[in-house]
């Protein structure tokens, strides 16, 4: 049993509502309680869809327990195939009908339908959301393809022979994934600019029949591996079909992802020079206005997929010192680790919001990638903030084209990550000239109460600087220098000081003590 | 009842479980914290409907059941027994804890009632546990409001006071404004049930008399009664109308003097009134459609009808208690078409067919309605606003006009039409 006041990931069955909502032409049958129809408001409300997701629950009651509940569900899976008449059925349950094991997948498989019936089979009690998607969408490739005569050998290379252009599938884009559907125009556009046609895009938009197309295309591009990696080596194990797995975020990131996507494909390469002068964010971050983010400390948290991601951007591209990196995602875990331990630091893997929210305190960074729950934490701890990864809210689905991948990702990445720190340059600004006039009524920050000069927080007081033997004794010189520090570092200049005084024995904290601290730690 | 059509309907629902009461429950008491225990989709629920990620910690959560919670009950007592231990050191400003069961719990029978007393024997500090359940396969949005507060029946000391006491969660601006009121009219003792405080639980005896706030209140007002309280018949505080009603309940019920309720209540009807008077030229002559959720449904239809001029087309609820409805349906004009129950993909075809002007409806089916060019009302949006009493009349009706106010503003060349 596990306490949870607030959850990154929803439950398996709503990973296979997304999958199904992504799609046309196809029925999920929930068997359910009625409570679990809130579901559709996350893609009615949160991605502000203008259809209903195409489910049917089976809402079964107390009172219908003590019955024939299999009665019930295949009454719902018959009226419901008749009034959507869908092409593909997938049929599964939530946690509840999950223990009464009325096995609606089977009962459906049962009923004598001429279409492909998919059970899905996702265990509510030990897996999450997006796992329940990647298994969903695998599961349909899986029994829509599984029939289907396999090429005798695939040959990546054959769209040469065929005098054809190479075509390639983008898998993994679905509803309630971060800015999916504006990276799948930005990553279309650029592969088509490198003569690369797209045969599907699935699970978002595809019909069934889309993915009986699948095989027709070279390779496979794994955009979401979160959702589609199962899916890409399955299509490798059966028809041989290669995929990429580099997720192209970032300038480099975009520059290596084409290169393997060439590469699988026979093609020469594009040179490094093409690809730098295709986003804006290399050339800002090489100006001079961007000397100010040189080193600064950055705690990124997320989906697994878009904190690795954020982690080389940060570092190679704008030259941050990542400080925190961690995920909810299990499955996600060992890379993370690994990306953490190449950056020096250990990943934090927990589902647990304010496990994040401590560390987020303890590495004092100068700026949070995380999700919207990082963004309140980092608010509490006035420490500016861009949102980098599901889970979805609202403000995530922007009316603009705002893709997070390829060229035009990195520029909205670089816009999205430096426009929170200018305004935190602007507190510091606003703290330098407190004195002025137009300030002293109190300036109201951006960053509510934490921010700028009403942040006294981080100050040394009386409480706290007399209460312990060991803890040195701020002099009111110590403090004065102190509050010349900029807020965003002032707590961390005040723990290293503390820390350095402690180590030397020293008793009294003066302003001299915090230059010798700022050599030591310096050296 | 009038002559309102009673149908029964049965098929897939489109209603959020009685879990989703927590969402307004925790705000009335801010000492008492909510613990479901249940699955994952739960926990998703409540954050999902509640928005929640703008607190820090939230004075609710979920004990999520796990594989090996499933496999042996006695464990997932001790499960429970250590999460419940945790939460309470963590958390020590709780005074009443909810054990709130769900559909998974209810289905495994994880008896929460036995746990309770456990851990009530066992905790020290001041802390009472309580359960009830908000099973989706049991309860309906609204009613978890019902079971909470019957599970706080029992702890209500006795007492042979005469009293008034206002039964379910109202705005605390509005529970003020109705105890003015009350002192006016000489009834000095009113108290509120649920408390502010969840340790202030009001007392009850033969003397207390009963007025329901909310309409989804029937076990509660069974469990009251039997404690001796009087319950008294009127419709439920909503516009004008049912606000006085249910006012004029209590005043002839505690001897207040037709003078003094006059004297007292008749110019805030008049106020009101001049107040409702452009939401009602909006109002007047629309189709109005009501899907079941909130069991506020047939209150509303009444006002909506009776006080602004809208025409009923369908009024949804998800079950019906006559007894606790009874006042409402006589209100309603000859001919309503009452639907209890619900096959959402059929009456979403006489949606459709009837184009109504305005649909009341869950969070799930909104967007998809406006879509389709039809105007809706978020029936949640209902139970966090301050939407009771005579003084809330207007503001009620403004709820209401304001998607078709919006419409006409986006849309000008379908107010020329018009």
């Amino acid at each position: 049993m596990e306490l949870t006041l607030w959850t990154y990931e929803g439950p398996p069955h709503v990973g296979a509502m997304r999958i199904a909502s992504s799609m046309k032409d196809v029925h999920y049958i929930l068997h359910a309680p009625q409570g679990d129809t809130y579901a559709d408001l996350l893609f009615t409300m949160i991605e502000r869809r203008g259809s209903r997701p195409p489910v049917t629950y089976t809402t079964f009651q107390a009172r219908d327990l003590g019955g024939d509940t299999a009665e019930l569900v295949k009454g719902h899976i018959k009226e419901a195939v008749e009034r959507f008449k869908p092409s593909a059925l997938l049929v599964g349950e939530s946690c509840t009908a999950e223990l009464i094991q009325d096995q609606p997948g089977s009962l459906a498989q049962g009923m004598g339908f001429d279409l492909p019936i998919i059970n899905l089979e996702l265990p509510a009690y030990s897996k999450k959301e997006n796992w329940g998607a990647s298994e969903t969408f695998y599961q349909l490739v899986r029994g829509l393809l599984k029939d289907q005569p396999k090429e005798s050998e695939h040959i990546s290379t054959a769209w040469k022979e065929e005098g054809r252009r190479p075509r390639v599938n983008l898998l993994g884009p679905s509803l309630l994934g971060f800015r999916c559907r504006d990276d799948v125009l930005e990553i279309q556009k650029i592969l088509g600019a490198h003569g690369i046609d797209i045969n599907v895009v699935a699970p978002l938009g595809a019909k069934p029949a889309d993915v009986l197309r699948l095989p027709k295309a070279d390779i496979n591009v794994c955009l979401y591996p979160e959702i589609s990696e199962s899916t890409c080596s399955w299509l490798e194990r059966n028809f041989g079909m290669p995929f990429s797995h580099i997720v192209p975020i970032g300038v480099n990131a975009t520059q290596d992802f084409l290169k393997e996507v060439h590469q699988l494909l026979g093609m020469d390469p594009p040179t490094i020079e093409q690809g730098n002068h295709q986003s804006k964010l290399t050339w800002y971050s090489k100006s001079v206005d961007s000397n100010y983010l040189t080193g600064k400390r950055v705690f990124i948290f997320g989906d697994g997929t878009h904190a690795i991601a954020a982690a080389r951007i940060a570092k190679e591209e704008l030259g941050f010192e990542v400080v925190g990196l961690g995920t909810y995602s299990r499955e996600m875990a060992r890379h993370v680790r690994s990306a953490a331990k190449e950056l020096g630091i250990e990943a934090l893997i927990t589902n647990n919001y304010l496990e994040v929210e401590a560390a987020m305190a303890e590495a004092a960074p100068e700026l949070v990638l995380g999700t919207q729950m990082e963004r309140h934490s980092a608010k509490r701890l006035g420490v500016p903030c861009a949102v980098i990864s599901t889970p979805m809210h609202v403000q995530d689905v922007p009316a603009r084209y705002s893709p997070q991948m390829g060229w035009e990702g990195a520029n909205v990445i670089f816009d999205d990550w430096v426009h929170p720190l200018m305004m935190g340059l602007e507190e510091h600004l606003i703290g330098m000239f407190r004195h002025d006039f137009e300030f002293v009524d109190g300036h109201q920050s951006h960053l509510g109460h934490q921010g700028g000069l009403q942040n006294e927080n981080d100050l040394p007081n009386e409480s706290n600087t007399v209460s312990n033997e060991e803890t040195p004794i701020w002099t009111s010189d110590g403090k004065a220098e102190l509050a010349k520090i900029p807020f965003f570092v002032r707590g961390k200049v005040r723990r290293n000081t503390e820390k350095y005084a402690r180590q030397a024995g020293c008793r009294n904290i003066d302003s001299e003590t915090l230059y010798d601290a700022k050599a030591h730690f310096r050296a | 009842m009038g002559g309102a059509t009673l149908l029964k309907e049965s098929g897939p629902r489109e209603v959020f479980c009685g879990l989703t009461s927590i969402v307004w429950l925790h705000r009335r008491m801010p000492d008492a914290f909510f613990l479901v225990v249940g699955s994952r989709t739960c926990a998703h629920l409540i954050q999902s409907a509640a928005g929640v990620m703008i607190f820090a910690e939230p004075r609710f959560g979920t004990a999520i059941l796990e594989e090996r919670d499933l496999a042996g009950l006695a464990d997932a007592h001790d499960e429970l027994d250590r999460v419940v231990k945790d939460l309470l050191a963590r958390r020590p400003e709780i005074r009443t804890l909810f054990l709130v069961g769900s559909c998974p719990s209810e289905v495994i029978k994880l008896d929460l009632a036995r746990v309770a007393e456990r851990l009530n024997g066992s905790l020290t500090g001041g802390v009472r546990v309580v359960n009830y359940s908000g099973s989706g396969i049991e309860t309906t949005f609204t009613q978890g409001e019902d079971g909470a507060l019957k599970a706080l029946v029992p702890l209500m000391p006795e007492s042979n006071e005469e009293q008034l006491l206002l039964v379910g969660t109202l705005a605390n601006s509005v529970e003020d404004r109705f105890i003015t009121l009350f002192n006016r009219l000489g009834i000095k003792n009113v108290a509120s049930f649920p408390p502010r405080q969840s340790t202030d639980i009001p007392p009850i005896g033969p003397r207390t008399k009963v007025l329901l706030a909310q309409p989804y209140l029937g076990d509660t007002a069974r469990a009251l009664k039997d404690k001796g309280a009087e319950i008294l018949k009127a419709p439920f505080p909503l516009g004008v109308e049912g606000s006085k009603g249910w006012m004029e309940a209590a005043a002839k019920s505690f001897g207040v003097q037709d003078s003094l309720f006059t004297s007292t209540v008749e110019p805030l009807i008049i106020r009101a009134r001049k107040a409702l008077e452009p939401f009602r030229e909006k109002l007047s002559g629309k189709l109005l459609f009501l899907l079941p959720e909130s069991q506020l449904e047939i209150p509303l239809a009444r006002f909506l009808h009776q006080e602004c001029g809208m025409k009923l087309i369908e009024v949804g609820t998800p079950y019906l208690n006559r007894e606790m409805m009874n006042e409402e349906l006589e209100l309603l004009p000859e001919g309503t078409r009452i639907v209890e129950g619900q096959h959402v993909e059929k009456q979403l075809d006489r949606i459709r067919q009837e184009q109504p002007d305005l649909v009341v409806c869950g969070m799930g089916l909104a967007n998809p309605l406006e879509a389709e060019g039809i105007s809706t009302k978020w029936s949640i949006e209902l139970v966090f606003s301050p939407i009771h009493g005579i003084d809330q009349a207007a503001d009620l009706a403004e709820l209401f006009s304001r998607p078709l106010h919006r419409r006409n503003l986006l849309n000008p060349k379908v107010l020329s039409q018009v």
